[in-house]
């Protein structure tokens, strides 16, 4: 057996508090937003005062908040349609630039990966100056097309790391058997990525649904998002000076039970 | 296989299909198109906003640049900006690290577990990871709660408004970004080089600095990369926990292009801060490549 050293158990328990740590502040604002979303106070304070369901009543009563629904539907309706188009186009273009190598493809790669990299915020602006200048309204759809940029390069990657599992052997024994290559493509090539296409998809959904950067400056009076809706009127709310986490309303809790729900798997 | 010979068979088809295949580059076309259209194009506009003199867009000139990289204030915002993009990265990779040694070493079903944790904020909206933490670091909040009870301060401690409760929050709300793809660059290693390691008598400390960080450092990198430019730009993370007391660049832009509506010195403060990450995004991308050469000396 080996004997243990000193450094050894250190190293353990180093890096065992650390870790523990990070479990720690990976779950407990999960359990502890849920927790509180069943708070029978007015307040978002834990550990709640006294369980209740009153939130989560007034987060489903249609009139008084239809806001926050109005919100959601819009929400949900960009986040499929910008998932659906990002989806089709990045898959396209993994598929095109995957057996080709170069300094070109490279440079083409770097362009479609620089949303991921560059500030989404800088997009935003120029986003909506861009569509003012060409004379549109704020409309769901705009919010949808700004989207669709921040949200490709999650299925381009994706995408692109099931390809490279991808045998070219496979490729060529279906075309020397005498597929064509649609044939080859719906048989061979897309089963091997599908998962890959799949945990795109889903990650550009979740981004598309929880962007803040884009949505803000393209979303306008009549196309409310629901991040936008929470976030800002909670931070004008609070203003300068005041504690955000006493005393606050009741409108915000019932959009964080909303958003807590729409989240369960 | 049925559908597979009569699909072979038929001649006419095939031919159909060759005359139709589209090239490689046909395919990359759409999204190539989509990004020229909106989101090349957009950037150029900001660029060229940002030299208007006045709000109406009418006067072109290099006021607003003078203007706003004249203002001390402005430089100020900048570092701060930078400096809680390193200090998120710093706490996310310190604390992520061994969560991914821990996902590393464990079995296969509690690597399911691990993965599942480690996602769990992404499941959740940033708003409301943001709003769980304004419950956690308040003055009444789980944090100061626990000081008090255990006596180690003896009024509560300031945390929300401050830099130290933002990097805190941001630390969780980023470190999926940090750990997605440190996890997968460290379970495509060998795992018999870390054993290697300790059987020729290296200590564990010395086998995580020699074998395993090296080995997974391209993970790490994209992983900080992606976590600097993500801090860096948390616009309602930094104005709900932040408040008004602390300024950052993604404030600024906001003010001035939707609150001030002035246009050109929205453009210059969103370009300072597409410059300023994307150097920041350099910097980490050399410090990886520098430490990358280090390793394997």
């Amino acid at each position: 057996m080996r004997r243990r050293r000193a450094s050894d158990w250190s190293y353990s328990i180093v890096l065992g508090m650390l870790a523990a740590l990070g479990f720690t502040i990976l779950v407990g604002p999960v359990v502890i937003v849920l927790l509180t979303s069943f708070t029978e106070g007015r307040s978002i304070k834990f550990p709640p005062s006294g369980l209740s369901l009153q939130w989560y009543r007034l987060l489903f009563d249609p009139v008084r908040s239809s806001q926050i629904h109005r919100a959601a539907m819009n929400s949900l309706e960009v986040a499929l349609i910008a998932m659906a188009s990002a989806t089709v186009l990045a898959t396209l273009a993994a598929v095109g630039l995957a057996r080709r190598r170069g300094a070109w493809v490279r440079a083409v790669d770097t362009f479609f990966m620089s949303p991921m990299i560059l500030p989404m915020l800088a997009f935003g602006l120029a986003a909506l100056m861009y569509f003012t200048f060409m004379g549109f309204r704020p409309s769901l759809a705009l919010i949808a097309v700004g989207h669709v940029v921040v949200i490709s390069p999650l299925v381009l990657r994706t995408t692109a790391a099931s390809l490279s599992q991808l045998d070219p052997a496979l490729l060529e024994s279906s075309a020397s058997l005498g597929a064509g290559w649609l044939y080859t493509f719906r048989r061979v090539t897309l089963p091997v990525i599908a998962p890959g296409i799949a945990a795109g998809a889903f990650l550009a959904f979740v981004a598309s649904l929880d962007n803040v950067p884009v949505s803000l400056f393209l979303a306008g009076p009549r196309s409310d998002m629901l991040p936008i809706r929470i976030g800002l009127r909670r931070a004008d709310r609070d203003g300068a000076g005041a504690d955000a986490g006493d005393g606050a309303g009741g409108r915000p809790h019932a959009t964080l039970a909303w958003m807590t729900l729409m989240r369960q798997p | 296989m049925t559908t597979a010979t009569a699909e072979i068979a038929a001649p006419a088809a095939r031919r159909w299909s060759a005359a139709l295949r589209p090239a490689e580059w046909q395919l990359v076309l759409p999204l190539a198109l989509a990004y020229a259209a909106f989101f090349l194009v957009p950037l150029v506009l900001l660029i060229l906003v940002s030299f208007f003199d006045d709000e109406k867009i009418t006067t072109m000139g290099g006021a607003q640049w003078t203007k706003f990289l004249g203002d001390r204030f402005t430089w100020k915002v900048i570092a701060d900006t930078l400096k809680l993009g390193v200090f998120t990265v710093a706490a996310t990779s310190l604390i992520g690290v061994p969560v991914a040694l821990v996902y590393l070493g464990a079995s296969a079903r509690w690597q399911g577990v691990i993965l599942f944790v480690v996602i769990l904020p992404l499941l959740t909206s940033v708003v409301v990871r943001t709003f769980a933490w304004i419950v956690i670091l308040g003055r009444e909040g789980v944090i100061n709660q626990t000081v008090l009870w255990l006596g180690l301060s003896p009024a509560p401690l300031r945390l929300l408004q401050t830099e130290h409760g933002l990097v805190i929050a941001l630390t969780q709300i980023e470190m999926p970004l940090l750990l997605l793809p440190l996890l997968s660059v460290m379970s495509r290693m060998d795992p018999n080089l870390r054993d290697a390691s300790s059987a020729l008598g290296a200590s564990k400390w010395r086998t995580l600095f020699r074998v395993t960080l090296p080995l997974s450092l391209p993970g790490l990198v994209a992983g900080c990369m992606l976590v600097f430019a993500s801090s860096t730009t948390a616009f309602i993370s930094q104005l709900v926990i932040g408040g008004n007391r602390l300024v950052y660049l993604p404030l600024l832009i906001w003010q001035q292009s939707l609150v001030v509506y002035n246009w050109p010195l929205a453009s210059a403060a969103a370009l300072t801060l597409l410059v300023s990450v994307g150097l920041g995004v350099a910097a980490i991308a050399a410090v990886g490549r520098r430490g990358h050469a280090w390793a394997l000396r």
